[in-house]
């Protein structure tokens, strides 16, 4: 008899400097925390800003063998050339979170599709871009449901510059204001 | 086990990346002295010493270049100070000349190589298991090698206490051999409360005068006890061969005599440096070889192929250097089959190939286009011998 | 009977050393041991670090702790061990090639962090280990068993190169001129910071044959005849200068220390030197 599967992989894509590595890094810290196992990688080119960025997790319950995500469950797009590439390749059922300035493009590889304004939000409501990640991470979590909100919390202030708690927890709770905002129209992969 | 999954655990928990968790087990095995040159993808490590060292009133210094930093870390070891180096492919191929002095002088230190993909310049950011050969042949002439491949961030850390061990113990570099998988993953680990971890210093002697001949071995002992620079003792080390006094010989019966005790001090103690795992072995036919990150897929796709009734089984060296022998001579009785799965071009299938002697047949896959093996294309060389 | 000094400072038992008759490096390598015992240094505060080459075997002959290293890389050794253990004094004692040529980089990059440590180059204008090459300091248009049709190659001012770089104390010695060599070799061990006393040698074996020097007296006569005090040739125009040595303490300054500088890393990071 086969175990449950309990494996769930998420992919991070976005420009380098726009943070999405450190997205992933703080839904795995607040996943730890939450007492599930994690594997988070990323791949990257010589470039520090910009080209094309991309991170990894892995959650699960039980023990985590191969630590790359092969078909996510999730995937997270910030620009028009990480959709582009990585849209295709996801679950059928995995659900897929764009920027809203992005175009969908015809072959996502899956039709639950939310499109919402990360980076809008980051710029003008926060009044920060470089908090689209925070953003990020908020309306993942709600959406998702990695971790409950005290780990988040605490997650986020483990990775974020001190003396920065203030606008990255303005960030979070804008971002996890999206995901509720959007919540009704997906089904959870 | 790969991750700490335990909230409940008193010990300390954290989310840490293979590279920083290498640091960590530095400084619990007591490391107090780091000299590096930035190289991908292995910085990190430089990075955390550079951060930690100071507060644990250890030093860090940035070399000119990767010949320097093995030199530097040769210097303080020989000062009595446990010592370590990181570096990638192409700095560990600079590295090599003082990594043969510290076998020949018997220094102890640590030597991290975050492999890449190679050769020369290669992928930086890329992941290769190329320089497996490189860990044991790497400097010119015959010398004892120690290496070790963790598979996670969780193992990284509990084996390079253990590298600060053998390498204090035995007198040699020990390379911890990672690679790109391990070093930039992040998993949450456990990390050991202080006073928990098994910690050996080096020996030394206390007669003066003995300690005078610093390769001069006690009784019953194949290692040479050498009391650090500083103490008033006075003798020479040197990267020539060398006589019980440390001065260079040119004598066929000295140099035979060391030469021999350097390389009979690691065979000769082989089970307490071995290291390695097995996954469903009792009844297996088919075994899967693979080591370091790569381990990691192999396993998946022998969890994968039990699931299809495949009797298939993992051998995982820990130990890469010295190889696991006598286990895998074992195995090799018994099943049909061995995959190595590898993320090179065959290196490892040699040391497998040479401990089968055709008593089954040896597979390999691998991979030099810095990408990693996946399960399923393990799982598919599985089947393809199963068959 | 041996002087008290080769008592102290020598493994008799090591003698004789493996140096040609004539070579110049046997001077040097007193001088460098008498002024270790005119600072009254205690021995076990001193470390002897030494490259490849036939300077670098100086080490072996001295007794105390001695650490003859790879070629080139007596200093990046020697890096580490003041860095582990700062109370420690290191004389490094290397040559022309060793320090100037495969270890370039690292004398001038000790010398930028001003580390404190006494670099003494044993400079015979040839790689004699190996049998007469021409090394960094082989005079433009000398001969060498690889420099057949007389060295194209420019050569170099060793101190020059390494007060450039940054070191605080740099000064120039010869075989001949005792005296004020083990002087130089003194004021640079207890100069604190990188110091660096080029010694020049003379190799009658390769350098001299080669290049019809004359046998080591005329060598050293030479040295005698053709040395100039740096007081003294500060005074002196070029052209007169030209052929000439100059010998004495070239340039001395002041600069932080580099393991005092990391005492306060140490402090800031709120650690204690282990």
């Amino acid at each position: 008899m086969r175990e449950r599967n309990t494996r769930f992989e998420m992919r991070f894509a976005g420009s380098g400097g726009q943070g999405v590595i450190l997205c992933s890094i703080i839904l795995a810290e607040a996943a730890f925390l939450a007492g599930k196992r994690v594997a988070q990688s990323q791949s990257y080119g010589p470039e520090a800003r910009g080209g094309l960025c991309r991170a990894e997790l892995v959650i699960d319950e039980k023990e985590i063998t191969y630590p790359k995500v092969t078909q996510p469950n999730f995937l997270l797009a910030l620009t028009q050339a990480s959709l582009d590439k990585f849209g295709a390749n996801t679950a059928e059922d995995a659900l897929i979170l764009m920027d809203k300035s992005l175009l969908e493009p015809d072959d996502l590889g899956s039709y639950n599709v939310v499109a919402l304004p990360i980076l809008h939000t980051a710029s003008r409501v926060v009044g920060k871009p470089m908090t689209a990640n925070i953003v990020a991470v908020g309306a993942i979590n709600e959406l998702m449901s990695i971790a409950p909100e005290e780990e988040m919390r605490e997650a986020v202030k483990m990775h974020i510059p001190k003396g920065t708690e203030e606008i990255n927890m303005l960030a979070l709770s804008e971002g996890t204001k999206l995901g509720a905002s959007a919540k009704w129209t997906v089904a959870l992969p | 086990m790969t991750q700490a999954a335990n909230p409940a655990c008193k010990r300390r928990r954290a989310l840490l990346q293979g590279n920083e968790a290498v640091v960590e087990g530095a400084l619990t095995a007591g490391m107090r002295f780091f000299a590096g040159y930035p190289i991908t993808p292995s910085t990190e490590i430089a990075e955390g010493c550079a951060l930690k060292l100071p507060r644990v009133g250890g030093t860090f210094v940035q070399m000119e270049d990767e010949l320097a930093s093995m030199a530097a870390v040769i210097g303080a070891s020989v000062a009595g100070v446990k010592s370590m180096t990181a570096t990638s492919g192409p700095g560990f191929s600079l590295k090599q000349e003082n990594i043969g002095y510290a076998a020949l002088a018997e220094i102890p230190c640590v030597v991290v190589d975050v492999q890449r993909s190679g050769p020369s310049t290669g992928l930086p950011t890329s992941p290769s298991q190329g320089d497996y050969m490189q860990a044991r042949w790497g400097t010119h002439g015959d010398h004892p090698a120690v290496a070790i491949s963790p598979w996670s961030v969780q193992e990284a850390y509990l084996e390079t206490i253990r590298c600060f061990n053998l390498s204090e113990k035995y007198r040699v570099p020990v390379i911890l051999l990672m690679d790109e998988i391990v070093g930039h993953m992040r998993e949450g680990i456990e990390l050991l409360e202080p006073g928990e971890a098994e910690v050996f210093d080096r020996l030394t002697k206390s007669d003066p005068e003995q300690a005078s001949l610093p390769y001069d071995i006690m009784p019953q002992e194949r290692v040479p006890r050498i009391t650090p620079f500083g103490e008033g003792v006075f003798y020479n080390i040197t990267g020539l061969v060398h006589d019980n006094w440390g001065f260079p010989t040119n004598s066929p019966v000295k140099a035979n005599r060391q030469c021999t005790r350097i390389m009979k001090k690691i065979e000769k103690n082989v089970s307490d440096i071995e290291k390695y795992e097995t996954y469903k072995m009792e009844d297996a036919q088919v075994c899967v070889v693979s080591f370091g990150g790569t381990a990691r897929s192999a396993m998946a796709a022998v969890e994968g192929a039990r699931l299809e009734e495949y009797r298939v089984g993992l051998f995982r060296p820990v130990t890469v250097w010295p190889f696991p022998e006598a286990a895998l001579s074992e195995i090799c009785e018994r099943v049909e089959h061995i995959v190595v799965a590898e993320l090179n071009y065959g290196q490892m299938k040699l040391e497998v190939e040479r401990i089968a002697a055709g008593r089954c047949q040896v597979h390999h896959i691998g991979k030099v286009n810095g990408t990693i093996l996946k399960p399923r294309e393990i799982y598919r060389a599985i089947q393809e011998v199963a068959r | 009977m041996a002087s008290k000094l080769i008592q102290n400072y020598m493994r008799e038992e090591r003698l004789p050393h493996i140096w040609c008759a004539g070579c110049g490096h046997g001077i040097l390598l007193r001088d460098v041991a008498q002024a270790v015992d005119d600072l009254g240094l205690a021995k076990k505060d001193v470390v002897i670090v030494s490259g490849i080459g036939c300077s670098s075997r100086a080490a072996g002959y001295m007794n105390m702790d001695t650490l003859h290293t790879t070629h080139g890389r007596a200093i990046a050794f020697a890096t580490g061990i003041k860095l582990a253990k700062p109370r420690l004094k290191i004389i490094v004692i290397t040559g022309d090639g060793d320090a100037a040529a495969i270890g370039g980089n690292h004398l001038i990059h000790a010398a930028r962090r001003n580390i404190d440590m006494t670099v003494v180059v044993f400079n015979n204008n040839i790689y004699g280990m190996t049998g007469g090459q021409f090394s960094p300091t082989t005079p433009t248009g000398d001969y060498a068993t690889t420099a057949p049709y007389g060295s194209i190659d420019p050569d170099f001012d060793i101190p020059k190169l390494a007060e450039a770089a940054g070191a605080t104390y740099t000064a120039r010695g010869t075989a001949y001129h005792v005296p004020q060599t083990v002087k130089l070799i003194r004021d640079a061990i207890a100069h604190e910071g990188f110091s660096l006393v080029e010694c020049v040698s003379v190799c009658p074996t390769y350098y001299g044959r080669k290049n019809k020097k004359g046998d080591a007296v005329e060598m050293l006569k030479w040295q005698r005849d053709n040395a100039v005090p740096a007081a003294k040739a500060a005074q002196m125009p070029a052209e007169e200068l030209a052929g000439k040595l100059v010998y004495g303490e070239l340039s001395r300054c002041e600069r932080p220390e580099y393991t005092k500088q990391y005492a306060k890393i140490i402090e800031a990071a709120g650690g204690v030197r282990a």
